[in-house]
């Protein structure tokens, strides 16, 4: 297990997690919406 | 249409044609210059001075100038106001060029441009808002090359391409806006690692929420200022609806600009009050600050609003150009200004000729393309074979 | 960190574990950062610095530097401000100082705690080594140079002049060096005792320790135990630090939190944008959808209202026209009548007459057949 020292290491670390789910969240925010509307009528 | 096709085939000594060559010519040369010789050769950048007029002009006011892409499809896609549909393609079409241009102007200003890609497939430095301005844009570019495609698509008769682009417009546009939240105010956050070396006037933490909200009023003011050159130079080229917004785009855009620019000044004085940096205001730097907050600010507020309400075009016109050259000032105030206001002014930077030079010449080359592309693709009328998009 | 050996077995089962969840903050519930334990650092004090320039020449040899101008020998140099160039990574500055004559400071990278460099660099160039350097990977490094825009300090400097293959220069605390077990060069160089290298905890408590001895001597401060988050280089001076050239209005807030909230306000940009927008967008086609539809019933109101007076029109129309036509069948079925009986009548009369006529005529016609 690796332990986080720095303020730089502990941002770089959680960044990097972020920038993936943020692609991650555009995608399923885009799928999500077209489950929710497909059976709309219009 | 025929008449200037034909020009545009056979080049001719028009004046535009002979200023534009002299300019790409001059550009060409100091291009290989800057790529043979390194950025000393063409610049006055210094180990205390790293950016000059290559960001300050060209990616942040650049960046800046071309928001209007993003807020008129915002404007008319998602936010309903129909009647403005027909200013949609040429904003983003000077939205896409003004990315491409900015991408083109990084590569001259990095020390190894074929690097540029290397945020991204080699180490990936997520803690710099570099990092989020180079991901914005470089997506932005590739969201707003396919806005524009439909005109490509129908100008080459690709009607099925056509029809699936279309299909993502509403997708497109909501991306589009939120990329653009996102990198316009990222731009004014770069210079939140430095309070040490910003005057204290412009440093603030809302940077990045100034920035955004100029990008709106700078988006807002070059649509209006844009319409006026087509108007005047590409009239020729459009048809009835485009022609009937001469009035209407004006009007609304100024009128929006006007509220938003009023919105701004507030959170301006709120910003001084935050940082509770009044006293700056009684020194010279703090005057250069009241020129810029009501010369550019108040003042085209004011007159925007006038105009709106006598209906004077003309007005409205001249106030965006003034906007336009404010976002200017704001820009290269952070960026050159009060950048390193600490610094003796031996040590201050001031751009070389060619420096400015290539500014020049890519600006230039915007227009080109802008001319070559208006002349030729459905942007300033819709194409006979397709019903509105 | 030592841990005994069990508790390290101890480990070993979870570490399956451990792994997925990620790296561990050494200090998660606050995040607060105490930065490497045991990273080594250089103390410079400037009180004992005579301004020979040997840490300067020294830097040049061990990293290779191109030669000076000037020898390094040449001490007229000093009195010219200089600062950190492509060609050397440290530099010796002469400041008035007081009775006692001038005083000298040294100047490098100061290897950041938590660097801004670091922090701004969009390639991750830059790394702060669990030995105290911040050292610089070439290989990555794109040229933005916005390492340099965000050092408080003013130290990365550019090959402006390299049209190929430009790099960022700063000093790299001699980390190669140190790996190996030797001295920083110009540590080692120095005559005095103006530099010197050890764990940067000791080597606060050395400063301090000079501080209380001789009190005269020192200004209460120890520069770059606070600065920007703390700094890997420590440095003592009798003269306030300004009036040395140095910034005090640098601040203590570490450079990754200058930008930590812009940074965090991103993934709420993307998460909660396109629900705000969406939502616009929805509210604006139903807008429209409901203008359309009342529109649509409007006309159709209006179409079932003229729909109804056409057909009473018709209706009348049917109606009249029915009855014309029963008026005019019976018209004509009378007639008929009138006319086939007016035919009978004469069909009759002519047969009576036939009946009455002399029956002579008959044979005549027989006549003629022959
Ligand atoms: S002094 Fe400047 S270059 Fe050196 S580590 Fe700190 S921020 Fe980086
Ligand atoms: S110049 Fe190089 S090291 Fe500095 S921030 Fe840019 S990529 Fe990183």
């Amino acid at each position: 297990m690796e332990t986080i020292n720095t303020l730089q290491e502990f941002m770089l670390h959680t960044k990097n997690i972020t920038y993936v789910l943020m692609v991650v969240a555009l995608l399923g925010i885009t799928g999500f919406w077209l489950f929710l509307t497909e059976r709309d009528d219009d | 249409m025929s008449e200037d096709t034909a020009t545009m085939g056979k080049p001719t000594l028009s004046p535009f044609n002979i200023v534009a060559g002299v300019i790409l010519l001059v550009g060409g040369i100091l291009t290989i210059l800057r790529f043979t010789q390194g950025l000393d050769a063409v610049t006055n950048l210094s180990d205390y001075n790293p950016w000059g007029i290559w960001i300050g002009f060209d990616l942040l006011v650049g960046v800046a100038l071309a928001a209007g892409g993003f807020v008129t499809s915002a404007a008319v896609y998602l936010f309903g106001m129909k009647h403005y549909h027909a200013a949609v393609r040429p904003a983003i079409l000077t939205g896409f060029l003004g990315y491409a241009l900015v991408v083109l102007a990084l590569h001259y200003d990095v020390g190894r441009p074929w690097r540029l890609p290397y945020p991204f497939i080699m180490q990936r430095g997520t803690t710099s808002l570099l990092f989020e301005v180079a991901a914005c844009v470089a997506l932005y570019l590739t969201v707003l090359f396919i806005e524009f495609s439909p005109a490509a698509l129908e100008w080459l008769g690709l009607k099925r391409a056509r029809s699936i682009v279309l299909k993502l417009t509403i997708l497109l546009t909501i991306f589009g806006v939120v990329l653009s939240t996102l990198h316009q105010s990222s731009l004014g956050a770069l210079f939140l690692i430095a309070p040490s070396k910003l005057h204290p006037l412009w440093y603030t933490p809302y940077l990045p929420v100034y920035f955004f909200v100029t990008a709106v009023i700078a988006g807002l003011s070059m649509v209006i200022f844009e319409s006026t050159l087509s108007h005047r130079f590409f009239s020729h080229k459009m048809d009835a609806a485009h022609l009937a917004e001469k009035d209407t785009v004006p009007l609304g855009f100024g009128k929006a600009a006007a509220f938003v620019l009023a919105g701004y000044f507030i959170i301006k004085v709120i910003g001084i009050s935050a940082g509770n940096t009044w006293h700056y205001l009684a020194t010279g730097y703090g005057a250069w600050y009241l020129v810029e907050v009501l010369g550019f600010v108040a003042l085209p507020a004011f007159l925007y609003a006038v105009g709106v309400r006598d209906k004077n075009i003309t007005l409205i016109r001249w106030t965006a150009a003034w906007t336009v050259l404010g976002i200017v000032v704001n820009r290269f105030n952070i960026c050159l200004v009060a950048f390193n206001w600490h610094l003796p002014a031996s040590e201050r930077y001031f751009p070389h000729w060619m420096e400015i030079g290539i500014s020049v010449f890519i600006v230039t080359l915007g227009i080109v393309i802008y001319r070559f592309i208006v002349t030729r693709m459905p942007v300033l009328y819709e194409h006979p074979d397709y019903d509105a998009h | 960190m030592s841990l005994s050996r069990r508790k390290f077995l101890g480990w070993i089962g979870a570490a399956g574990m451990t792994a997925a969840a990620g790296r561990k903050a050494s200090a998660a519930t606050t995040h607060h950062f105490e930065g490497y334990p045991e990273s080594m650092a250089v103390l410079h004090d400037t009180t004992f610095c005579i301004g020979c320039r040997r840490c300067e020449g020294a830097c040049n040899t061990v990293n290779e530097l191109p030669a000076p101008e000037v020898p390094f020998t040449d001490l007229n140099v000093l009195e010219k401000q200089r600062r950190t160039t492509s060609k050397a990574y440290t530099v010796v500055n002469q400041k008035p100082g007081n009775a006692s004559g001038p005083l000298f400071v040294k100047n490098q990278c100061n290897h950041c705690l938590e660097p801004a460099c670091a922090s701004a660099c969009f390639v991750n160039a830059f790394t702060k080594t669990k030995e105290g350097a911040v050292v610089y990977d070439a290989s990555v490094c794109v040229g933005c140079r916005y390492c340099m825009i965000a050092c408080p300090f003013e130290i990365p400097t550019y090959e402006y002049d390299s049209a190929f293959s430009p790099r960022i220069m700063k000093c790299t605390m001699c980390h190669p060096r140190v790996l190996e077990g030797k001295l920083p060069g110009c540590v080692e160089s120095c005559p005095t005792e103006a530099l010197i290298f050890g764990k940067r905890d000791d080597l606060l408590n050395i400063a301090r320790q000079r501080i209380t001895r001789r009190p005269n001597n020192y200004v209460d401060h120890i520069y770059g135990e606070r600065e920007m988050g703390g700094t890997s280089w420590l440095y003592l001076s009798g003269m306030p630090f300004e009036t040395i050239g140095m910034r005090m209005d640098l601040g203590v807030t570490p450079a990754p939190e200058l930008t930590a909230g812009a940074l965090g306000a991103v993934p709420m940009v993307v998460g909660i944008w396109p629900v705000l927008l969406t939502g616009i967008y929805a509210m604006s086609k139903r807008k429209e959808k409901i203008a359309a539809e009342e529109k649509a019933q409007a006309l159709a109101t209006a179409l079932a209202d003229a729909d109804a007076q056409a057909t009473a029109k018709m209706d009348a129309a049917m109606e009249k026209a029915k009855q014309e036509k029963a008026t005019a069948i019976e018209k004509a079925v009378k007639e008929a009548l009138e006319a086939e009986a007016k035919a009978r009548a004469e069909i009759e009369a002519e047969a009576e007459a036939a009946a009455a006529a002399p029956p002579q005529e008959a044979p005549d016609e027989d006549d003629k057949d022959d």
